[in-house]
């Protein structure tokens, strides 16, 4: 698994790709840092983590849609495959290789912190707890999010069908909050609801520690990691 | 060393292989010969793990591929049809992850040093693997099996895009390996086959149809029996004198020809020479020889061969199953 994680890792910055994912992602979460939160005056980064939950939708997709399409239309996966490695090893490898690199893009983001802290009005200043959460909160959906990329690109041995096809899956669970409201079945709704990662996000944002919506985004991402293993260990059996 | 038992493979309704087993000791070097399409690299795939049969065992040194993958793949080097290489990688930052990726626990530096060495790309280690050409990359192929010094090899076309000079090197590394190693190859070239491998496995629309020493093959091949013939003279009176010669089984004008004469095909009788005869036959009416080219039976031969003496021995004495449609 490490020696999955180190050469996919490095893979990032040896192509354009890892440069040109923090490229987008600085210049998308800069623009929307400065529109929902420096232009609103205000020093509550909740917006702007909400914001960022559909600027993920448009830019993850770019780390994940390489993971397996392209090991599959190359042939290397017969490498990976054929050496004493566990599907699991090499799906958790590129997961969280994607996952790190998603993770310094965030940290790196944090230092729109810093002149929020400086400019701040001194009737609202900065909230530690609630800024923590928002970031928390930010990483959690991106690591499920970052899962349902790795699964779509098992899923396709092309680049770009992986990239739309998890676009088109994000934006489901992201916007699922936004058109529940009309629906008018209790029960469709509750289940919408229920699955939907925007509507967990609201406590984190509250500087509150959600135990119940960290579970949730954790089994989030594992029931897509998983299902990539099965994926994974299913290709051999065609 | 290597077991298949009863290997069936499906792809959806198409069927891949039908029945196959073999066994490979240790030591050994095989070939397995087949048109493309035959099954040679889906039988490959099934050793290494790749693929798994839909019914049938294969095992490695004892080892279950399918009971016990990850032990069984530590026992095989495995080159596939299509090399599996990251383009983005450097050769040396290559064999490196795939040291890690195989567990390896022999001494980094003088492994990876030594593979390069054998494999001689030691010149290329720090060039982009995208960038170099298909006989590098191929032998990076090579270089990336031999990693962890498996003692099972298996190679899918090992030789395939590489020119002359470097595809003997290539089949003299393989016989280096068959010294202590098993190796499993497959090819559609038989020359290629008869001079690295002791045994012989030909498989065609995915049943295993010999399993022969590979001297044996040769004989059934008969590669010195027929031979092409350039001869100075006129074409229908050496044609005909061709076919009255004792020992020659066959004679035609290829109608081929050019200033310096006209060429036949001439194939002899079995277990006959007919050169000398040829040549005195031609030299007492006077007609020169130009060329005389000895014809190796080509694949194809050798299969309808193969296939035709299958047929007959299953159709044979009994008749207990019908003959292949």
């Amino acid at each position: 698994m490490t020696a999955i994680f180190k050469r996919e890792l490095r893979s990032f910055f040896s192509t354009p790709l890892g440069y040109v994912f923090s490229a987008v992602y600085l210049a998308a979460s800069g623009l929307i840092f400065a529109l929902f939160t420096l232009r609103s005056s205000t020093s509550d980064v909740s917006t702007y983590s909400s914001m960022m939950l559909f600027g993920f939708v448009a830019v993850l997709p770019l780390l994940t849609m390489r993971s397996f399409s392209e090991e599959k239309r190359l042939r290397t996966d017969a490498l990976l495959l054929t050496s004493p490695v566990s599907a699991t090893g090499m799906v958790l490898g590129k997961y969280l290789a994607s996952l790190t690199v998603f993770a310094g893009n965030l940290l790196l983001s944090c230092v729109y912190i810093i002149p929020l802290g400086k400019y701040a009005a001194d009737h609202s200043p900065v909230s530690a707890a609630r800024t923590f959460g928002c970031f928390f909160a930010m990483f959690l959906v991106g690591a499920c999010f970052i899962a349902v990329g790795i699964f779509v690109s098992s899923l396709t041995e092309s680049q770009v069908v992986a990239a739309v096809g998890t676009m088109a899956i994000l934006f489901f669970f992201a916007s699922i909050a936004l058109f529940n409201g009309m629906i008018d079945s209790y029960a469709v709704r509750t289940v919408l609801s229920w699955i939907s990662l925007y509507s967990r996000f609201t406590n984190f944002t509250y500087g509150m520690f959600d135990f119940a919506a960290l579970v949730y985004y954790l089994s989030f991402a594992a029931v897509f990691v998983f299902l990539t293993v099965r994926v994974t260990e299913r290709r051999r059996w065609i | 060393m290597i077991e298949v038992k009863n290997v069936f493979k499906y792809y959806g309704n198409v069927m891949a292989l039908d029945d196959v087993s073999f066994t490979v000791n240790e030591g050994e070097v095989v070939g397995f010969l087949g048109p493309n399409g035959a099954g040679k690299s889906t039988m490959m795939n099934i050793i290494t793990g790749y693929l798994s049969s839909t019914s049938g065992d294969a095992s490695v040194c004892g080892i279950d591929v399918l009971e016990n993958p990850d032990e069984a793949k530590k026992k095989i080097g495995f080159l596939p049809e299509q090399p599996p290489l990251y383009r983005e990688m450097k050769v040396s930052e290559y064999l490196n992850f795939v040291y890690d990726l195989k567990k390896c626990t022999l001494n980094r530096k003088a492994h990876v040093d030594e593979i390069m060495a054998v494999t001689k790309i030691a010149n290329v280690r720090d060039r982009l693997i995208g960038n170099l050409s298909k006989g590098y990359r191929q032998r990076v192929g090579i270089a990336q099996a031999l990693v962890g010094n498996p003692p099972v090899m298996i190679f899918d076309e090992p030789t395939v895009g590489l020119d002359p000079k470097q595809i003997i090197e290539i089949r003299n590394l393989i016989r280096n390996l068959g010294k202590n190693h098993t190796v499993i190859l497959s090819t559609h070239i038989l020359s290629e086959v008869q001079s690295v491998c002791d045994r012989i496995l030909i498989i065609n629309e995915g049943r295993l149809i010999a399993d022969e020493k590979t001297e044996n093959i040769a004989r059934v091949a008969g590669s010195d029996r027929r031979y092409t013939v350039k001869i100075a003279g006129p074409r229908r009176d050496i044609l005909r004198e061709l076919r009255a010669l004792s020992g020659v089984r066959s004679a035609e004008d290829t109608g081929d020809g050019d200033a310096d004469g006209a060429a036949f095909d001439v194939e002899a009788e079995r277990g006959i020479d007919i050169r000398k005869s040829l040549f005195n036959m031609l030299a007492s009416k006077g007609w020169p020889i130009m060329e005389l080219i000895p014809r190796g039976m080509s694949l194809e031969d050798v299969f309808v061969r193969i296939m035709d003496e299958d047929e007959r021995r299953r159709t044979a004495p009994e008749g207990r199953r019908g003959g292949k449609e």
